[in-house]
């Protein structure tokens, strides 16, 4: 049996692609709730797989960091996610954004540059913003939102809301000064934001092990005197479990929480292509890690308890893929931004 | 009279009495050292709450203004020098002044960055640097350059309460400068202009901030000697609005461009290719002309930093040649 370290240095059998292959644990589980779960990272992946198939015929053009392989942290963490929170992302958050509650239309307008697109043709898909669903922005350069949610969670606490501000970010971000500066500020001020690290053992190329000493962030947040919690990010039940404990204890006013999430990406930095030839075992390591695959276990353990058919299961996909499809045609077809939209955007217009 | 420097501190005041929504952050706002008598006491009047001093994170300082604004507040950033506002640069430059274009104007970033130019006093290369033309460059961010004490107080106002960012620069050389003050007027940024601050009719002195001060005492002296020097405030330099300076040049016929930073692409440099590039080519009676710091850092040892700081003296013997040329 597999066991997560309690070392706030080493992921241990977490960064072993040979392990966590089993189904999940979903025992007293509300299977309603599991399967919306289930259906949204279907959702992400069939919208990720689309995107992808469209950049490799070069349809899309504009740099895309595609999501596969990692869908559960952001669809485990939305379901702690309350109206007045405000979440930020960065370069890799077409999840966050799904699963927030994000029309794929609209992302999939965004990324062709189209006018309908979530940021009105403006942003692509590095710079995705859903007001209406509490998504107030992801950017690509790295470590860049960990302060601006941590400055959400100040302006919360300041009126004195109960509203909590998320930072998702990835391993690569803990190397920014800025991720230390803002830890450090939110636990001085016992600030509401909680960060998510999406651990996916790569930045772009570049193994974690060739980039830090220890291979757990958790370390991090142990050095702020932050609460954290080391999850297996393939299992969206453990983030789930996990994020209601962060989510709930920062909303009580006991601070900044980190949660690190385990996961693996399946294609490469960016860009269609698994990058097969990039980076530390990447080679030998892509076959386990999709064993770990976030879909296919949680599929496997609701296939056991009954709780649905593979009859059902094929419906879900093909529901998915149709609905994705549409999301494209209509995207496809949009206008692109007037040209002077170039200009009247440069300052804000009220 | 309020000298400049007590005019800052009334505008913060005003912002922080009649705004809830505004607060300020920066390192040293629990310290009569760094920002002069601009802050002075205002913990004590609205609380540490809302006058904030910081560990030593300029960028997260600034970074969590930006979230603080996208989310309903107006923060005013504090650097006490403006060299370690570059730590910042990400947050200004990569983000606040991008948010509201890429985001296709769904967002704005009310965040006003003030940093004050500690010119001379031996302090150096590193903590006595002008760096208004970088933030100018960059479309996105409103660059205000006060010169006056009135300016000092209504333009940090009107920074603090419109939807952009503003990096809002001020000048330790200015402080002692006084004025009577108006009642306060809240303006609109967008809407201010370069301003004549002395008619004249033989030459057109354009500066910003402290520079402006230095050219009027040149004008005074030159009056003296019968050469009527106007001068133009550009008060808000990004985005320049040109029309004033055009004007003055064409009615003076010759332009001399005063700052106090480097050259090379610099505000002085810009302020002259508005001109020229708008006006005939023989509208100008002499080339226009540019006095700047030498393009080198600043130097700490006493004789150096006089030969390296430009007085009135200077910009009036370039005056004269320019009047004089033939």
């Amino acid at each position: 049996m597999n066991h997560i370290p309690t070392d706030s240095r080493y992921l241990g059998a977490l960064a072993d692609p040979q392990e966590f292959w089993e189904p999940l644990d979903i025992s007293g589980e509300d299977i309603p709730r599991l399967l919306t779960s289930l259906k949204l990272m279907i959702l992400i992946r069939c919208t990720e797989e689309k995107i992808g198939d469209k950049f490799g015929q070069s349809i899309i053009k504009c740099p895309c960091h595609l999501v596969i392989g990692q869908e559960a942290p952001a669809v485990g963490v939305s379901s702690s996610i309350a109206p007045n929170d405000r979440v930020f992302g960065a370069h890799r958050s077409h999840a966050h954004f799904l699963a927030l509650g994000g029309s794929v239309y609209r992302l999939l307008a965004e990324i062709l540059g189209k006018n309908t697109g979530c940021s009105k043709g403006m942003g692509g898909s590095m710079h995705l913003l859903d007001i209406e669903h509490g998504l107030y922005g992801t950017v690509p350069i790295v470590g860049a939102t960990i302060p601006i949610a941590t400055g959400a969670a100040l302006s919360a606490k300041m009126d004195r809301r109960a509203a909590v501000a998320v930072s998702f970010l990835g391993d690569g971000a803990t190397e920014e000064g800025v991720f230390h500066e803002s830890l450090n500020f939110a636990a001085i001020h016992s600030l509401p934001v909680v960060y998510i690290v999406e651990n996916n053992l790569f930045a772009s190329h570049l193994h974690i092990s060739q980039r830090q000493p220890y291979d757990s962030i958790c370390r991090f947040a142990e050095a702020n005197g932050i609460p954290w919690q080391r999850v297996d990010g393939n299992n969206v039940v453990s983030v789930r479990r996990a994020a209601e404990i962060a989510f709930c204890a920062a909303r009580a006013g006991n601070g900044p929480q980190l949660i690190e999430a385990v996961t693996y990406r399946w294609r490469g930095h960016v860009g269609h292509r698994e990058d097969n030839d990039v980076g530390v075992m990447r080679k030998e390591n892509l076959v386990p890690w999709k064993k770990r695959d976030p879909i296919d276990r949680l599929v496997i353990s609701l296939e056991k308890s009954s709780a649905i058919t593979e009859s059902q299961i094929r419906c879900l996909w093909s529901e998915q893929r149709a609905a994705v499809d549409a999301a494209w045609e209509q995207a496809v077809d949009d206008p692109y931004p007037s040209e002077n939209a170039l200009l009247d955007r440069v300052y804000f217009v009220p | 009279m309020t000298n400049y420097g007590s005019a800052l501190r009334e505008g913060f005041a005003y912002l922080l009495s009649n705004y809830p929504e505004v607060f300020t952050i920066g390192q040293g706002l629990w310290s009569p050292w760094y920002v002069g008598n601009s802050m002075t006491d205002l913990d004590k009047e609205f609380g540490k709450e809302r006058v904030i001093d910081t560990p030593v994170a300029e960028l997260a300082m600034t970074g969590v203004a930006v979230g603080a604004a996208l989310t309903g507040k107006r923060p005013i950033v504090i650097h006490p020098r403006v060299d370690f506002a570059l730590l910042a640069t990400d947050q200004i430059v990569n983000q606040a002044a991008k948010w509201c274009h890429m985001f296709g104007g769904q967002v704005s970033v009310p965040i006003t960055v003030r940093a004050i130019i500690n010119r001379g006093g031996e302090q150096g290369a590193q903590h006595s640097q002008a760096l208004h033309s970088w933030f100018a460059h960059i479309p996105g961010i409103r660059v205000v350059m006060p010169a006056t004490p009135a300016d000092a107080r209504d333009l940090l106002i009107a920074a603090v309460l419109g939807p952009d960012p503003v990096v809002f620069i001020d000048d330790r050389w200015l402080y002692e400068i006084e004025a009577n003050l108006a009642p306060v007027r809240e303006l609109v940024l967008r809407d201010v202009t370069p301003a004549v601050r002395r008619e004249g009719t033989d030459i057109t002195l354009v500066a910003c901030s402290y520079s402006v001060h230095l050219c009027s005492l040149a004008a005074e002296k030159l009056i003296g000697e019968g050469i009527a020097a106007e001068v133009v405030d550009l008060r808000v330099i990004n985005p320049l609005r040109a029309e004033v300076i055009i004007a003055s040049a064409k009615k003076t016929g010759r332009l001399l461009a005063v700052d106090g930073d480097w050259s090379n692409c610099g505000m002085a440099g810009e302020v002259i290719a508005r001109v020229v590039e708008k006006l005939p080519p023989n509208s100008l009676r002499a080339p226009p002309r540019r006095l700047t710091l030498p393009d080198a850092p600043a130097p700490t040892s006493k004789p150096l930093e006089r030969a390296y700081y430009f007085g009135a003296d200077d910009i009036s013997v370039a005056a004269r040649e320019l009047v004089a040329w033939k």
